[in-house]
C-alpha cells in the first residue's frame, strides 16, 4: 500500500469514516505500507493508521524517521476505566444514607458558623472600636436600598391581585368594607415580610454566596486568614448585621407599597375611598401585627446572611461548586424563611388577633 | 525564509490614556520559535491575546495564516482557531470537567470523530506529554502546578494545531518541573512542526527554546533576532535584561549546548492542499 497526501487531522477530519472504511478494505497489517510520500503527518493521522492495522506496528513498513517516531507514541495501555468516577448505583438507601448525612454536615457547620459569630460579637462589643463600620455600610446600601425597586414592583403588584381577587368574594357577600382589614392583616402580618424575605433571599443572598465563592477560589479567603482576620468578622458579620437592619426596613416599604396597590384596587373595584382606607387602616389591624412582621424580618435578614455565608464558605475552587452552591444556598435560605414564618404562626397565633 | 505564519503589521495599542504598544512591526515564521520578552506591564501577554483575536489593537493590523483577524466572518475565523492552540499561564482546565475530558472537549467539538477514536487520541495526546493514563480521571483541582501545565498543552495540541501559543509557560514551576517542561516542549515541536509564539520572563526558558526573540520595551519593539545577536544589543533595558548574573549565565549555558539545527526550519515548506 502506497499513501501520499496530507494526513491531518484538519484533513482527515470531515471524511474521518471513508477513510477507516477505506483503509479496513485493504487488509489490515498483512500487507506492505510505503509512508514514504506522505507529507503531513500527525498524531491524529498516525492513530487512524495504527487502528487500521489493528492497534499494532505492521510490519512491512517504510517511512519517514520523523514520521516513524510519531507511532513510538502508540504502546497503549489498555484504557483504564473512564467511568470510575460515577457513583454505582447501589439502591435508595445509600442515596437516603447520604443525603442524610450531608444534611447532618451542613446544620453542623452551620451552628459551628453561628458560634464563632456569636463569640465574634461578644469580642466587637468589648473592642467596638473594630466593628467594621465600612462593611455594614455597603452591604446595607448593596442589599436594602438596591433592593428598593424591585421588592416596590412585586409588593405593588402582589396588594392589587390581592385585593381585586378579593373585591369580588366580598362584594358576594356584601362585605365590601372589609377589604381594609383583609389587605391590611394579610399583607403586614404575613405577605409583606415573606414576599421581601423571599426577594432578598433571590437577590442579595445569591450575590454574598457567589462572591464569598469566588473569593474562595481566587485565594483571597486564604490571604485574609493568613493576615489574622477571622472571615466571620470581616464577611459574615457586616452581611448579618447589614441585612438584619435592611430587611425590617424593606419590610416596611413592601408593606407600604403593596397597601397602596391593594387600595387603588379596592378604588376601582369596590368604590372604596382612599381616605376611609387610610382611615379605618389602624382600627383594621392591630399594630402588633406590624411588630411582628418586623421581627421576622429581622430575623429572616440573618438567616439569609447565615445560610450565604454558610453556603458561600464551603463552595470548592471550582466552577462546578460555585453553580451548586449558589443554588444550594438560594433554595435553603427560601425553604428557611417559609419555615421561621410557620414557627412565627405557631408562637405568636394568639398575638394581635382582630375581632 | 518560510513562509510567515503571523504577520504585526503597524500596530498600537492604548489602554486609557496609557500607550501600550507603539508602531510594532513584526513576522513570525513557519516552524520557528518565537519568544516575546519584556518588563512587567510592557505589554507582552496583550501582543499574544491580539494575535489569537481575543484583543483588538487600536490601530493596525494582524493577520494569522495570511488571514485578517479583524475582519472575515466567523465561520472563517473559528476554522482558523482551531488551527492553533493556546497554554494559558494558569492553564485554564475545565474544573468541571475530568482531564480526559479536557482534552477530548474540543476534539468532541468537531462533532466527526468517533468516540472510540477520541479516546484513543487523547490517550496519545496525554502520553505526548508525558502524563499517565491512570491520572485520566482525575479532576483538575487534584492535579499538582506542573501536570496542570501538562493536561493544558495536551488539550492545547488536542486539534493538531499548527500554531501554538505559550503564555509564561514555566512561571510557577519549580527549576526541575521547568527544565523537563522545556524539554517535553522542544521534543514536540520536533516531533509536530509546530510555529510557537511564547511569551516568557524566565530567561532559561528563553534561551533554552527560542530561535528567535523579540524585545518589548518603551512601548516599542526594540529588538528582533536570534537569542545571541539579541544579547549582544546595547540597549539599557537589553543590557539589563540579558548581562546580568541571571542573564549570563543561561546565555553561557545555552552556547555551551551542541547547536542542534531546527529541523522544521529547514524542512521542506508544506502544501496546502488535501
Amino acid at each position: 500500500m502506497r499513501l501520499s497526501g496530507v494526513w491531518n487531522l484538519r484533513a482527515l477530519e470531515p471524511l474521518m469514516p471513508a477513510v477507516e472504511a477505506r483503509l479496513a478494505e485493504y487488509g489490515g497489517g498483512k500487507a506492505a505500507w510505503d509512508l514514504t510520500d506522505i507529507q503531513t503527518l500527525d498524531h491524529a493521522g498516525a492513530l487512524l493508521l495504527w487502528r487500521a492495522w489493528g492497534r499494532r506496528m505492521v510490519e512491512q513498513l517504510r517511512a519517514r524517521p520523523e514520521h516513524t517516531a510519531l507511532f513510538s507514541r502508540f504502546q497503549l495501555p489498555e484504557p483504564p476505566a473512564l467511568r470510575q468516577r460515577r457513583h454505582p448505583i447501589t439502591g435508595p438507601i445509600r442515596v437516603l444514607g447520604l443525603g442524610m448525612l450531608s444534611f447532618i454536615e451542613h446544620v453542623q457547620g452551620f451552628v459551628v458558623l453561628l458560634g464563632r459569630v456569636a463569640l465574634d460579637v461578644v469580642r466587637l462589643a468589648r473592642h467596638p472600636a473594630r466593628i467594621p463600620w465600612k462593611e455594614i455600610s455597603a452591604n446595607l446600601y448593596r442589599t436594602g436600598a438596591q433592593a428598593l425597586g424591585i421588592t416596590a414592583l412585586v409588593g405593588f403588584l402582589v396588594g392589587v391581585v390581592l385585593s381585586y381577587l378579593s373585591a369580588q368574594q366580598l362584594r358576594a357577600f356584601g362585605a365590601d368594607l372589609y377589604i381594609v382589614n383583609l389587605l391590611g392583616v394579610a399583607v403586614i402580618r404575613e405577605l409583606g415580610p415573606v414576599l421581601a424575605a423571599i426577594l432578598v433571599a433571590g437577590r442579595s443572598g445569591s450575590a454574598m454566596t457567589a462572591q464569598i465563592g469566588v473569593m474562595r477560589v481566587t485565594e483571597e479567603l486564604d490571604a485574609l486568614s493568613v493576615m489574622g482576620i477571622p472571615h466571620t468578622l470581616r464577611l459574615v458579620l457586616p452581611k448579618m448585621f447589614a441585612l438584619a437592619i435592611a430587611m425590617p426596613l424593606l419590610i416596611l416599604w413592601t408593606n407600604a407599597v403593596a397597601l397602596i396597590g391593594g387600595m387603588v384596587s379596592a378604588q376601582l373595584q369596590l368604590g372604596i375611598d382612599y381616605r376611609y382606607f387610610i382611615a379605618s387602616l389602624p382600627a383594621a389591624v392591630p399594630i402588633a401585627n406590624l411588630w411582628l412582621g418586623l421581627a421576622k424580618g429581622l430575623v429572616f435578614g440573618m438567616f439569609i446572611a447565615l445560610v450565604a455565608c454558610h453556603f458561600g464558605l464551603r463552595i470548592k475552587p471550582n466552577t462546578e461548586s460555585l453553580g451548586q452552591g449558589t443554588t444550594s444556598s438560594v433554595v435553603t435560605a427560601t425553604t428557611l424563611v417559609i419555615l421561621i414564618d410557620a414557627v412565627f404562626a405557631v408562637m405568636f397565633s394568639d398575638v394581635g388577633s382582630f375581632v | 525564509m518560510n513562509a510567515p505564519v503571523i504577520e504585526v503589521r503597524n500596530l498600537w495599542t492604548r489602554f486609557g490614556r496609557q500607550i501600550v504598544h507603539r508602531d510594532i512591526t513584526m513576522t513570525v515564521y513557519r516552524g520557528e520559535i518565537l519568544s516575546i520578552a519584556g518588563g512587567s506591564g510592557s505589554g507582552k501577554t496583550t501582543l499574544l491575546r491580539q494575535m489569537l483575536g481575543l484583543e483588538t489593537p487600536g490601530r493596525g493590523e494582524v493577520r494569522v495564516l495570511g488571514r485578517s483577524l479583524h475582519d472575515g466572518d466567523a465561520e472563517e475565523l473559528r476554522k482558523l482557531r482551531a488551527r492553533s492552540g493556546v497554554l494559558f499561564q494558569q492553564g485554564a482546565l475545565f474544573s468541571a470537567l475530568t482531564v480526559f475530558d479536557n482534552i477530548a472537549l474540543p476534539m468532541r467539538e468537531l462533532k466527526t470523530l468517533e468516540e472510540d477514536f477520541i479516546r484513543d487520541l487523547v490517550l496519545v495526546k496525554l502520553e505526548s506529554v508525558g502524563i499517565e493514563a491512570r491520572h485520566a480521571t482525575k479532576m483538575p483541582a487534584e492535579l499538582s502546578g506542573g501536570m496542570v501545565k501538562r493536561v493544558a498543552l495536551a488539550r492545547a495540541l488536542a486539534l493538531e494545531p499548527e500554531l501554538l501559543f505559550l503564555d509564561e509557560p514555566t512561571a510557577g514551576l519549580d527549576p526541575d518541573r521547568s527544565e523537563s517542561f522545556v524539554q517535553l516542549l522542544r521534543g514536540l515541536h520536533r516531533e509536530l512542526c509546530l510555529t510557537v509564539v511564547m511569551v516568557t520572563h524566565d530567561l532559561d526558558t528563553l534561551v533554552a527554546l527560542s530561535d528567535r526573540v523579540a524585545v518589548l520595551c518603551d512601548q516599542k519593539l526594540i529588538a528582533l533576532g536570534p537569542v545571541r545577536e539579541v544579547a549582544q544589543n546595547t540597549h539599557q533595558f537589553i543590557c539589563n535584561f540579558f548581562q546580568g548574573e541571571r542573564g549570563r549565565r543561561a546565555v553561557e549555558a545555552a552556547n555551551k549546548r551542541e547547536d542542534e539545527p531546527n529541523a522544521c526550519l529547514a524542512g521542506p515548506v508544506e502544501k496546502q492542499d488535501t
